[in-house]
């Protein structure tokens, strides 16, 4: 059962040598509805916060176009650069904080569901400046929900402007609306788009094994339909766009003549409160914290809390917590590759002190590009399906050699001096340190590969 | 006959490393067995769903143009193929292979899959080559399948390429996997512990044996001894391919790895290009994909040498068509039946292969989507079939179980 080493390195972000890790499960469930000092403390910006930069940018890209080659636009030019260079290097700071939050906080749990929601929410932009505001999304429609109901999530995460865009829903519009109508008259072709109502029921509730037909996706994006986003970038319902009366998704009736984002809400509801949905949420989370093959006795238990509690989410965290299949000694896992990385920094300290001021160019080669070639550019998964949790695709030689390369070159680069080896692998790997990596710290030639050799370690890798 | 794995990175490994270090199982020389005959497999897989329709233009149709009205506006953006077919303005620079009958296409064709019209779910049963998708876990992919059928095959003889894993080659078979952007530097002595650290886990120790084997067969040097500064070297190494990476075109450097393999002990490769998912503004949005994929195709030709080529066939799938109704965007939604692109010197191009299915109104299905009249796996069984002479049976049976191949299509030379 629970073990405090255990829960740092399978529910948290890693052992640090200087953060106690929790004391029991009640610790563990409390830091997630305590206050959020990792939020405080490296903060990140709210969407609402980082909206002013996409308009601002959208305006001085339109009057640069209307007005080339005079003083006007080149004026508009300048300003569109700077913005562009402040988002980028909010950006930036967007992932030094998302590292420090790992590397300082004695509630990792948090910060590991976050990073699981915000994937199984994936979105991200797909054109200038909304592109760097998936972490913005995350801080704004994700974190808060995470200790809430799931359809309070699902709601945040499917409404907002950031996966409207991603998933074309802001395109959509319905052709009996009147916009569809009058586009029809008109003579051009505007219509449905069907992306995100086909995810919303193969990825964020149901599951693609789940029991919807082509209709219900049909039906559910002519629903969907006057959900967008205004020049500011705010959620915004037009009725406009809405595709007028009720709409049949799994059996029920939603919606009448008068489109109201209400009746989406309530379509919303239902699909989260689905008995394939509660399944479906129950082994996502066992597979990513657990196992490929998670025990289905821990299943069940997850799934019927989150049928008991109308899909609150802190009872099921805490049948996950509290299930003796969760604290199995052998790590089974394979810890994705921002885990890994951020696991070694919280290890090796380097913390604010180092990364706080770490330039920009610097971050970028020592931990983003890493991270690319290590298989997982940051926030940037090719589908909305999000990152895969199998072992046996991040177990390969490309992989592995990519994080060997890290592991031997990013902490000189980025601590100005290492650790003693031996200590090190004590650190990082607590009572877990096995035999073989404690004597090869011991045997290394230089300290940059006896650290090496412990990140490598299998004992390391697995979670 | 045996011969030594990469000539030029194993001998440089071998030499700094000295005796002791090479008797170590991480660092055993692979032998290799002759290869199983001269053909090569190259296949491509488009992510995202390509517009078969868009891409190869049937102008020929009288409903074409009526049906997308943006897209199939005018010939601006066309290169006349045939009569009937046009091609995409994007994969002009293949023209000259289509002339000389090294570029072909398979109209109207698609994998079994229907209705859902997932990417996910359609990518996966392209590269499993079934029928039906299997539970997640229990997926093999059909090049995997082939191998056994292989007279000689082993872990060199196929590769899958780029960051992914991919399905295609997953399987029981062994196959190699590589990214061509990773480098490796380590002393003889951290080599040696890590093949201890690495003894108590099977799986994540092969991976790194393979890495090992590979970072030196790049024909990149591997350098094991570093002085004491050498680390910030390295680091800078490091920075500067990563920067070259992202800067570059990581699918020339695909193919460059592919066409060095190739031209060794390998047979089979694979690897994938996404950017098809074109919703919106397909006009504009096609054109990255397109230029992706004939500089990869040029790019192999040229790297593998006029020889190689000759014994080449590369196949280019999709999971599905589009719709063929542009949508309200511009763009096009996930639909059925689409395109095979074929290259190669094996293959018998400048032709288009496959039946039209015509896009009237009632020839499409469900109203929406190009009704398929082939398999796209009758195809790539058949380059199979006539590039490593793996009867018929064994590929209706073992790679794509239940399928009927029917007769020969005639696609290689």
């Amino acid at each position: 059962m629970f073990e405090p080493e255990i829960a740092d390195i399978r529910f948290g972000t890693g052992l640090s040598p200087s953060i106690a890790p929790p004391a029991s499960v009640a610790d563990m469930l409390s830091g997630l509805t305590g206050p959020d000092a990792m939020a405080a403390r490296f903060p990140i910006e709210s969407f609402d916060e980082f909206r002013p930069r996409i308009t601002a940018f959208n305006l001085a890209r339109r009057t640069r176009n209307k007005n080339r080659g005079t003083p006007v636009g080149d004026k508009a030019d300048k300003e569109r650069k700077a913005l562009v260079k402040s988002a980028r290097s909010a950006y930036a700071d967007f992932f030094r904080n998302a590292l420090l939050r790992r590397i300082h906080t004695e509630t990792g749990l948090r910060e590991r569901l976050a990073f699981f929601w915000g994937d199984h929410f994936t979105a991200h932009g797909k054109v200038m400046i909304i592109k760097w505001s998936t972490s913005p999304y995350i801080e704004s429609a994700i974190r808060p929900h995470i200790t809430g109901k799931f359809e309070d999530l699902l709601i945040a995460a499917v409404t907002h402007p950031l996966m409207l865009h991603y998933l074309d829903q802001n395109i959509s519009i319905g052709p009996n609306s009147p916009a569809g109508k009058r586009a029809q008259k008109k003579g051009q072709t505007k219509g449905l788009n069907e992306n995100l109502a086909r995810e919303v029921l193969e990825l964020h509730t149901l599951g693609v094994g789940g029991p919807y037909s082509q209709d219900d996706v049909r039906q559910l994006a002519e629903l969907f339909t006057g959900m967008t986003y205004n020049k500011e970038g705010a959620f915004n319902f037009n009725k406009n766009l809405a595709e007028p009366g009720a709409e049949t998704v799994l059996g029920s009736a939603y919606g009448s003549d008068t489109a109201q984002v209400e009746d989406i809400h309530a379509a919303l509801r239902a699909l989260a409160r689905h008995p394939v949905t509660a399944r479906h949420i129950a082994s996502k989370l066992a597979r990513h914290f657990i196992s490929d093959t998670p025990d289905p006795a821990l299943i069940a238990a997850m799934e019927t809390a989150y049928l008991d509690n109308d899909g609150a989410l802190m009872p099921v965290y805490e049948a996950m917590l509290t299930h003796p299949a969760s604290w199995q000694t052998t790590a089974q896992n394979v810890k994705l590759p921002l885990d890994f990385i951020a696991t070694a920094l919280r290890a090796l300290e380097i913390n604010d002190q180092y990364l706080g001021r770490t330039r920009e160019k610097e971050l970028r080669n020592a931990l983003y590009i890493p991270l690319q070639i290590m298989g997982q550019p940051w926030e940037k998964p090719t589908g909305p399906d999000g990152w895969p949790e199998e072992n046996n695709h991040w177990i390969t030689p490309q992989f592995m050699a990519a994080r060997l390369q890290w592991a031997l070159a990013a902490p000189q680069a980025l601590r100005r001096t290492l650790p003693d080896p031996r200590a090190f692998a004590s650190a990082a790997l607590g009572n877990r340190l096995p035999q073989d990596v404690r004597f090869a710290a011991e045997a290394a030639e230089n300290r940059w590969e006896g650290i090496a050799l412990v990140l490598s370690s299998p004992a390391f890798q697995r979670q | 006959m045996t011969k030594t794995l990469s000539r030029r990175g194993f001998l440089t490994k071998a030499a700094v490393l000295g005796c002791s270090a090479a008797a170590s199982p991480l660092l055993t020389p692979v032998t290799m067995a002759s290869a199983p005959g001269d053909r090569r497999l190259v296949v491509i897989i488009l992510r995202g769903g390509m517009d078969g329709i868009d891409v190869l233009r049937p102008w020929g149709d009288p409903h074409f143009k009526a049906l997308r009205p943006n897209l199939a506006a005018d010939q601006k953006n066309n290169v006349q193929l045939t009569d009937f077919h046009g091609m995409h303005k994007g994969l002009k620079d293949l023209m000259p292979l289509w002339k000389k009958g090294e570029l072909g296409f398979v109209q109207a064709t698609s994998t079994p899959y229907r209705d859902k019209r997932s990417h996910f779910d359609g990518q996966d049963l392209l590269e499993a080559g079934t029928a039906e998708l299997a539970h997640l876990g229990d997926r093999t992919g059909w090049l995997n399948r082939m191998l056994p059928h292989l007279p000689g095959a082993q872990e060199r003889t196929a590769f899958a390429l780029g960051r992914e894993d991919m399905l295609l080659l997953t399987g029981d078979a062994p196959v190699s996997n590589w990214s061509p952007e990773v480098d490796l530097t380590l002393s003889a002595q951290g080599l040696r512990l890590l093949e201890l650290t690495m003894q108590s886990d099977p799986a994540m120790g092969a991976a790194m044996a393979e890495a090992i084997a590979l970072a030196g067969s790049d024909g990149d040097s591997v350098t094991f001894d570093i002085e004491g500064e050498g680390m910030r070297g390295m680091m800078d190494e490091m920075q500067s391919d990563a920067q070259a990476a992202r800067k570059g075109k990581p699918h020339l450097k695909i193919a460059d790895f592919a066409a060095e393999q190739l031209q060794q002990e390998t047979r089979i490769a694979s690897f994938s290009i996404g950017g098809w998912d074109t919703h919106a503004n397909q006009h504009r949005g096609l054109n990255t994909p397109l230029k992706r994929l004939s500089e990869t195709i040029l790019q192999l030709r040229d790297k593998m040498g006029p020889r190689i080529w000759q014994q080449t066939t590369v196949l280019c799938m999709t999971e599905f068509g589009r719709t063929v109704r542009e949508n309200g965007t511009k763009g096009t939604d996930h639909g059925t039946g689409g395109t095979m692109i074929m290259a190669g010197g094996a293959i018998k191009g400048g032709r288009v292969y496959g039946q039209w299915s015509g896009l009237g109104p009632t020839d499409l299905y469900q109203d929406r989507d190009l009704m398929p009249t082939s398999d796209v796996r009758t195809w790539a069984a058949w380059a199979m079939h006539d590039s490593f002479g793996i009867p018929q049976s064994a590929l209706e049976r073992d790679v794509f179980a239940g399928l009927d191949m029917g007769s020969s299509p005639g696609l290689l030379l």
